[in-house]
């Protein structure tokens, strides 16, 4: 017998209805009125996601910079106090341990909000490297956190501007919680690290703002329309960051694990990539779909802002061009799609 | 928009949640509500084509939500007359009228005695209490 955790939002999802699903060893809402429409509620509006099974790890000391630097893919320099970064934890093979955002409190004090699948495994990547003069804490069951994402989120939150990637202090109704410029639904958003205790009293004033509870199916289609990668399935430890696009994520003019490796890939010029599709003909993608011309699906769905199936996946480097046509196998049956610049979905309207 | 809860006196019901509409030797299926709502709002459905034979308790065509993909199961053996375009071109008015505008496919039955291993309204409401 399994038992699956709980965020302390559970109840709340109960009452309002969810559809409760495995995920990463938690109980979690995959919906509540329906993907589709909470999905356009955050394009449209503002919705609000428990994502509280995500896990939060503290590296703080005089040596913490100078352990994540020798870690992590991207160049810490180009952050200070009160700035947030994107990156990777790579291993010798330039493969991804994972994606994660990383905050630099001040100078001796981060913290990394990873993956729910990946939380153990990261802080044991990083405790098994701890430097003397760095400690590294997992603090996720202290924590709790929302993404509250859409146009209208900011307004209805009524927080100040502030630009993306950036956190600070703030409270909602009195309720104190880190407000973090970032998100993984392409939209103007936050997410709010709140203590476990407040999560209940944050999540209700944030209904009451008018934000729309939405599951993680809805985080899903949102993430890959505009390709956000998700780890375990577009990237993990045997993908290299170079084949997935994520070059960009990586200063290869640093020393980190697997810069090396690395560096190599992209001077000769990787042989598979991860590419963005849709489809041309009727149906749907789905990972672990083969494609005809020498690759496989790693994440696909129904894309409710095109009103067509959708996905990301490997080719082999010639089919990696926009444009080129691919043949994915559809439970037997195949079917066209062809291959589009990313993101998929912009919300300007413009479609690659 | 989905339909609330309800199930048809008329239809006969299969125990994979399909239903049938029987008339002189003609029937016409469909999924029932409680699949639509199982599967959620519905983006493609994978019909099957005009002439082809179905044979009872066999997959005849998918149906597939954001979230699921499901076969759909012939209630009764026939061969295809019609499929309904209505819901190629837009699934999600099986979630809205899953026995009006929501039908399937519509069969020439080929052996109309079949229809007696179906269940009546209150046979099917009773299963579903005791899924």
């Amino acid at each position: 017998m399994q038992t699956l955790l709980r965020t302390p939002l559970y109840e709340r999802h109960v009452a309002l209805g969810a559809r409760l699903v495995p995920f990463a060893g938690w109980e979690m809402p995959v919906q509540y009125e329906g993907v589709i429409s909470e999905h356009l509620a955050v394009r449209r509006d503002a919705g609000v996601f428990d994502v509280s099974h995500m896990g939060e790890l503290e590296v703080e000391g005089p040596r913490a910079r100078e352990l994540l630097q020798s870690l992590v893919s991207n160049d810490l320099d180009r952050i200070g106090p009160g700035q947030a970064q994107y990156t990777l934890l790579t291993n010798e093979h330039g493969g991804i341990v994972d994606d994660l955002i990383v905050y630099e409190r001040d100078p001796q004090r981060f913290l990394l909000i990873v993956n729910a699948s990946n939380r153990e495994a990261d802080f044991e990547w990083l405790r098994e490297r701890e430097l003397r003069g760095s400690e590294v804490r997992d603090v996720s069951d202290a924590s709790a956190l929302l993404a509250v994402q859409g146009p209208r989120v900011i307004e209805r939150l009524g927080l100040p501007a502030a630009p993306a990637f950036t956190f600070a202090p703030g409270a909602i109704d009195g309720v104190e919680c880190v407000v973090n410029r970032t998100g993984y639904t392409g939209e103007e958003g936050v997410e709010l690290l709140v203590s476990a205790e407040s999560a209940g009293e944050l999540w209700d004033r944030v209904l009451e703002r008018g934000a729309v509870p939405c599951g993680l199916g809805a985080r899903d289609t949102l993430r890959l329309e505009v390709c956000y990668p998700l780890h375990g399935n577009d990237i993990d430890q045997e993908t290299d960051a170079i084949s997935a696009g994520l070059g960009w994520v990586c200063a290869l003019d640093k020393e980190f694990t697997g810069a090396d490796e690395l560096r190599r890939i992209k001077d000769a010029g990787p042989e598979r990539r991860l590419v963005a599709f849709v489809m041309e003909e009727a149906g749907i993608p789905r990972q672990g779909m083969a494609i005809a011309e020498g690759g496989e699906v790693t994440s696909g769905s129904h894309s409710p802002m095109l009103a067509r199936g959708i996905g990301m996946g490997y080719v082999p480097a010639d089919f990696a061009q926009p444009g080129s046509e691919l043949t994915i196998d559809v439970r037997g049956r195949p079917r066209r799609a062809r291959v589009v610049r990313k993101p998929i979905y912009a919300r300007d309207g413009e479609e690659s | 928009m989905a339909a609330a809860e309800n199930y048809p006196d008329e239809l006969r019901y299969h125990r994979e949640h399909d239903w049938a509409r029987i008339e002189n030797g003609e029937a016409v299926f469909g999924i029932t509500w409680f699949a639509q709502d199982a599967l959620g709002e519905l983006v493609h459905f994978e019909a099957p084509e005009e002439g082809a034979t179905l044979t009872r308790d066999q997959p005849y065509a998918e149906v597939e939500s954001v979230k699921a993909v499901s076969d759909v199961i012939a209630p009764l053996s026939g061969e295809v007359l019609e499929v309904n375009a209505a819901v190629v071109d837009a699934p999600e008015t099986v979630n809205e009228d899953p026995y009006g505008a929501g039908w399937l496919v519509r069969v020439r039955l080929s052996d109309p005695g079949e229809a007696d291993s179906l269940m009546d309204v209150e046979a099917y409401k009773q299963h579903l209490a005791e899924a």
